[in-house]
C-alpha cells in the first residue's frame, strides 16, 4: 500500500532547548526526500519522532493526509513505517544467530517462538533474506550475529525493516559500513522500493550519494529547514544552508602567514579502505586549516598523525626523518600534539584540578628524577591560566566545574605553554564561545609565528576562515584542495566541498 | 568549595560536606571510644597492639587492592597469592629444609610471577580485570595444592615416602609474626611503613599520578602520552607482591602451611580498600583511607569480640562498616566517586 507522509510544524524542546523550531516538509509515495545537516541540527531528534522513539512533541504527522499517531517504535512499525538507524549496535541483537537476527521483530512479539526449532528458523529467515536478494547459506544462518561482519550486520538491519514491506523507509546514514560494491547493491534495492511506490527518508553526508538517489534535498540547520530544493541540486547553496553562513567580519584583520619549510610530509596517505591516496606537505610558520564534513576523515588523520590511530597506507616524514608514530608518546617525543575532538571524553579526568589536568601530558618536566615537584607544577597551571586568561577560582578548581570555553582554554593550553612543533587541533572551537575561539586562535597564530606549525581540524567553514591561512578540503578521504586563503574565498571553498564525487 | 553554594541551602551543605569528610574518621573514634569506655579487656596495651598486628595482614593485602583499584580494576587473586604463600614457605622450610631467608626470597619472586601472570592477562590478553583475576585466583589456588597433594605442610609431617619431613618453621621466619620491637610487633611496622611507601608513591610520583590518570580515564591518559598498559601492569605487579608479603605474615602467624589460609582474606581486604576511598571525602582509592579502613574493622572485631559477640556475626558487622563507607563515598557525598571501572 503506498503512502505518503507529511511533516507539519514540528517542535522538539529539551528543557529550555529547542532542538526543532516548526519542520514542514512532504514525502510523497515512490519519493526519495533527503536531509542534510550538519551535527546538532536536529535530524536525529526528527527521526526519533518519526520512528516512535521520541513521544513528546508539538506539531502533526499524517500519513495519507490524515492525523497519525505515532507513541511507540511499535505503532510506528504498523502505520508502515520503518527506520534503520545509524548505529548497527543499537538495532544487533548479540548473542544470538543470524536468523534470530533477522527474525528478532516477530521474535520479540512472539509470532515466533524463541524456542523454535533451528531449522524452523532457517526456513523463516529465508523469507526475510529475499527482501534483499542476501545469499547467506544455512551454515551462516546458524552462526552467532557477531561472526558477521560490520558490513553484513548492516545489510541485516535493512532485510529486516524491509520485511516488514514498509510504505514508509527512514535509512540514517545506511552506507557507512558498507563497501562500495555493496552501497551499490544497497542503490539498486532502494530504486526498486522507489519504483514500488515507498516513500523514503535518506539521511547522509555523502553528498554523492544524495545526487544520486534523491529526487528532493531538505536542508536542516540549527533545527530550522534552511531550503528545499528539486533535482537537480545546487550544491553550493545546499551547503552554504548547511554551514550558514553569518554576517560577522570572518576575516578579523589577521595577516597571512606563509611559510616555506615543511615540517612534515605525508606521502601517499590513505584514511579509509577505498579512498585514495594523497600527498602533501605540513608546513611551519602557516596555520593550516583541514575542512570536511562529518565522516571526510579528518579526525582519522588526525589521530595517525599523533600516533593514536594507524593510517590505512602511506608514509610520513618529520622534519626529514621517516616518522612512525606507534603511541602518542611517540609523537609527543617529537613535539607533535593533538588536541583531540572530544574533550569530555577524551580529555578531562573527572574532579582533576587545572594543575594535574595541565600537567599530565609533561609530568617528566614538573619531576625531578620520579619526584613529583608541586611547586613546579602550580607555576605551569598558572602560567597556563594567566597566558590563556582561563576564568577560574584556583588552580586547584576541577576543570570539570569550568564552564566549556574555559575548559577548552586548559585542554588547548595544556599543550600550547610547552614547546610544540606541530599543534594538531581537531574541533578545538567546538561548544566554544567567540571570546574564549578568538583568545585560543591568537595563542596558535604565536606559536606559528615562532616557527611551528599547526593544523586545525573542523567541519566550521567560519571557524577555517578565521584562524587559518592556507586550507585544505577533505572529501571522503581525499584532499580536494589546498590553497592560501587569499588565493580563494568562501565560495570557492564551498563549492570544492559541494563536488560530487 | 569550587562553585558558589547557594545561599538557603548552604547550611545544608556544610554539615553534609563535614559529615562526608569527616564522617568515617569520627565513627572510627567513637567505636574506639566506646569500647576502650566499656571493655576493660581492650584497654590493654597488649591488646591494641595484638589488635594491629592482626589487622597488618589484612591491611597490607588492601594496600595491594587499592593499587589495582587506583588503575581502576580491581585484583580478585590476592587472597589466593596469599595462600601461595603460606604454602610456599611452609615447603621449602619443612620439606627442603631450607632456610628462612630463601623461603622469604621464594615467596616474594612468586608473588611478583604473579602479578606478572595478571597484568599478562589483563594488558596483553586484553581480559577484563575482575575476570582475569578470578581466574588466576582459582589457578593459584589449585596450583598450590598439586606440590602438597593437596594436604597441608607442619613441622614433622609424614612424606610420601614414609620418612618424615626434615625441616621445621624456623625460629627466624616465626619472628615475623611474633617479634617486636619495644612494645610494637615488626608486622604492624612493616604495615605502617609499607602505607607510607605507598602513600608517596601514589601521591609524590609521577608514577602515582600516571597511575591515578590512568583508572580515571585509560584514553585521555593515552592521548596524554601515558603509557597505559605499563601502569595497568605496574598496579598488578605491585599488587601480588604486596599479597605475598602479607601471606608470609600470615605463615609465620599459623606456624603451618595451612592450606586454607589466605581464604578470607580476599573480601576483607577489599572492603578496607574500599572503605578507604570514604575517608576525607577523597572519593578515589588511597593508602592512609586503607589504613584507616583496616584500624576500624579491627577495633570493630575485637571489641565486640571481647564483648562476647560470637564469631559467627563478625560478617554482618564487617557488612555494615562497608555499607556505612559505600554511603558516605556514593549517596552523601557530592563529588562523584569513580573507581572499580570493570565493574
Amino acid at each position: 500500500m503506498k503512502k505518503s507522509l507529511e511533516i507539519r510544524s514540528v517542535r522538539k524542546s529539551f528543557g529550555s532547548n529547542e532542538v526543532l523550531k516548526g519542520i514542514s516538509f512532504r514525502i510523497e509515495p515512490g519519493e526519495i526526500v533527503s536531509l542534510l545537516g550538519a551535527n546538532g541540527a536536529g535530524k536525529s531528534t526528527l527521526i526519533k519522532i518519526l520512528s516512535g522513539a521520541f513521544t513528546e512533541f508539538d506539531g502533526e504527522i499524517l500519513i495519507n493526509d490524515q492525523p497519525a499517531n505515532i507513541s511507540s517504535p511499535l505503532q510506528a512499525r504498523s502505520q508502515g513505517i520503518e527506520t534503520v538507524h545509524q548505529k548497527i549496535n543499537e538495532g544487533i541483537i548479540a548473542g544470538l544467530t543470524v536468523a534470530e537476527n533477522l527474525l528478532f521483530d516477530r521474535i520479540a512479539l512472539g509470532e515466533i517462538s524463541r524456542l523454535a526449532s533451528p531449522s524452523k528458523m532457517v526456513r523463516e529467515a529465508r523469507n526475510v533474506m529475499k527482501s534483499l536478494d542476501l545469499d547467506w547459506d544455512d551454515s551462516i544462518l546458524k552462526d552467532d550475529v557477531f561472526n558477521l561482519g560490520i558490513a553484513d550486520q548492516q545489510l541485516l538491519l535493512l532485510a529486516r525493516a524491509l520485511s516488514h514491506s514498509p510504505a514508509l523507509l527512514i535509512l540514517d546514514e545506511p552506507t557507512s559500513a558498507l563497501s562500495n560494491a555493496e552501497v551499490s547493491r544497497l542503490f539498486t534495492i532502494i530504486q526498486k522500493l522507489r519504483a514500488d511506490g515507498v516513500a523514503i527518508l535518506y539521511v547522509s553526508h555523502r553528498l554523492g550519494e544524495i545526487e544520486e538517489l534523491a529526487d528532493r534535498l531538505v536542508v536542516l540547520r540549527d533545527g530550522v529547514i534552511q531550503s528545499i530544493q528539486n533535482k537537480p541540486f545546487e550544491w553550493a547553496d545546499a551547503l552554504h544552508d548547511m554551514l550558514g553562513m553569518d554576517l560577522r567580519d570572518s576575516q578579523f584583520g589577521i595577516e597571512e602567514e606563509r611559510g616555506t619549510e615543511v615540517l612534515l610530509s605525508i606521502t601517499d596517505a590513505q584514511i579509509f579502505d577505498e579512498s585514495k591516496p594523497w600527498s602533501i606537505g605540513i608546513r611551519s610558520g602557516e596555520v593550516t586549516g583541514v575542512i570536511g564534513l562529518l565522516g571526510a576523515g579528518k579526525s582519522e588523520l588526525a589521530r595517525a598523525l599523533f600516533g593514536a590511530d594507524k593510517l590505512k597506507g602511506g608514509t610520513l616524514e618529520f622534519l626529514g626523518q621517516a616518522f612512525k608514530p606507534n603511541t602518542p608518546l611517540d609523537a609527543i617525543r617529537h613535539g607533535i600534539f593533538l588536541i583531540s575532538e572530544d574533550r569530555a571524553r577524551d580529555g578531562i579526568l573527572e574532579n582533576w584540578s587545572i594543575s594535574n589536568t595541565t600537567s599530565l601530558p609533561f609530568l617528566k618536566k614538573i619531576a625531578s628524577g620520579k619526584i613529583l615537584n608541586f611547586n613546579k607544577e602550580t607555576e605551569l597551571a598558572t602560567t597556563l591560566i594567566e597566558r590563556l586568561r582561563v576564568v577560574t577560582e584556583s588552580h586547584k578548581s576541577t576543570v570539570d566545574s569550568l564552564s566549556g570555553g574555559n575548559q577548552q582554554k586548559v585542554m588547548v593550553g595544556r599543550w600550547l605553554v610547552q614547546n610544540s612543533r606541530l599543534l594538531l587541533l581537531d574541533e578545538p572551537f567546538r561548544g566554544v564561545d567567540i571570546g574564549a575561539r578568538r583568545e585560543i586562535a591568537q595563542q596558535i597564530r604565536d606559536l606559528v609565528k615562532a616557527g611551528n606549525g599547526a593544523v586545525i581540524f573542523s567541519s566550521d567553514i567560519d571557524e577555517i576562515l578565521e584562524s587559518a591561512d592556507r586550507v585544505l578540503i577533505m572529501v571522503e578521504g581525499d584532499v580536494k584542495f589546498d590553497s592560501y586563503l587569499s588565493e580563494t574565498s568562501r565560495n570557492e571553498i564551498i563549492k570544492k566541498m559541494s563536488e560530487v564525487a | 568549595m569550587k562553585k558558589g553554594n547557594n545561599l538557603s541551602q548552604g547550611k545544608e551543605f556544610v554539615a553534609r560536606d563535614f559529615l562526608v569528610r569527616y564522617g568515617f574518621i569520627l565513627v572510627t573514634l567513637i567505636s574506639f571510644v566506646s569500647f576502650f569506655a566499656t571493655q576493660d579487656t581492650f584497654r590493654l596495651s597488649t591488646t591494641f597492639f595484638s589488635m594491629l598486628k592482626y589487622t597488618s595482614v589484612v591491611a597490607i593485602t588492601g594496600l595491594g587492592i587499592m593499587l589495582s583499584m587506583a588503575v581502576g580494576g580491581l585484583d580478585l587473586s590476592v587472597g589466593a597469592t596469599a595462600g601461595m604463600a603460606v604454602t610456599l614457605s611452609a615447603m621449602t622450610m619443612v620439606v627442603y629444609n631450607k632456610p628462612a631467608i630463601v623461603a622469604v626470597a621464594l615467596v616474594l619472586v612468586a608473588g611478583i610471577l604473579i602479578g606478572c601472570l595478571n597484568a599478562f592477562l589483563i594488558v596483553v590478553l586484553k581480559i577484563p580485570d575482575l575476570l582475569a583475576t578470578l581466574a588466576s585466583m582459582f589457578a593459584i589456588m589449585g596450583l598450590k595444592l598439586v606440590p602438597v597433594n593437596g594436604r597441608s605442610v607442619s613441622s614433622g609431617m609424614m612424606m610420601e615416602n614414609g620418612s618424615t619431613a626434615p625441616g621445621k618453621f624456623t625460629d627466624a621466619f616465626l619472628k615475623i609474626d611474633s617479634g617486636q620491637l619495644g612494645p610494637i610487633p615488626y608486622a604492624v611496622i612493616l604495615w605502617m611503613l609499607l602505607t607510607i611507601a605507598c602513600w608517596l608513591f601514589l601521591t609524590r610520583t609521577t608514577w602515582g599520578r600516571a597511575m591515578y590518570a590512568v583508572g580515571s580515564n585509560p584514553e585521555a591518559s593515552l592521548l596524554a602520552g601515558i603509557n597505559v598498559k605499563l601502569y595497568r601492569s605496574l598496579a598488578y605487579i605491585l599488587s601480588a607482591f604486596l599479597a605475598s608479603i602479607s601471606g608470609l605474615i600470615l605463615a609465620s602467624r599459623i606456624g603451618q602451611g595451612d592450606i586454607s589460609a589466605g581464604n578470607s582474606l580476599l573480601l576483607d581486604s577489599v572492603a578496607v580498600a574500599l572503605v578507604g576511598t570514604s575517608v576525607l571525602a577523597m572519593g578515589k582509592p588511597n593508602a592512609w583511607g586503607t589504613a584507616l579502613g583496616a584500624f576500624l574493622m579491627g577495633v570493630v572485631i575485637t571489641g565486640l569480640t571481647i564483648a562476647g559477640f560470637p564469631y559467627y556475626g563478625q560478617d554482618v558487622v564487617k557488612g555494615a562498616v562497608l555499607l556505612l563507607a559505600l554511603v558516605f563515598s556514593f549517596t552523601l557525598s557530592r563529588k562523584k566517586s569513580r573507581f572499580i571501572s570493570a565493574v
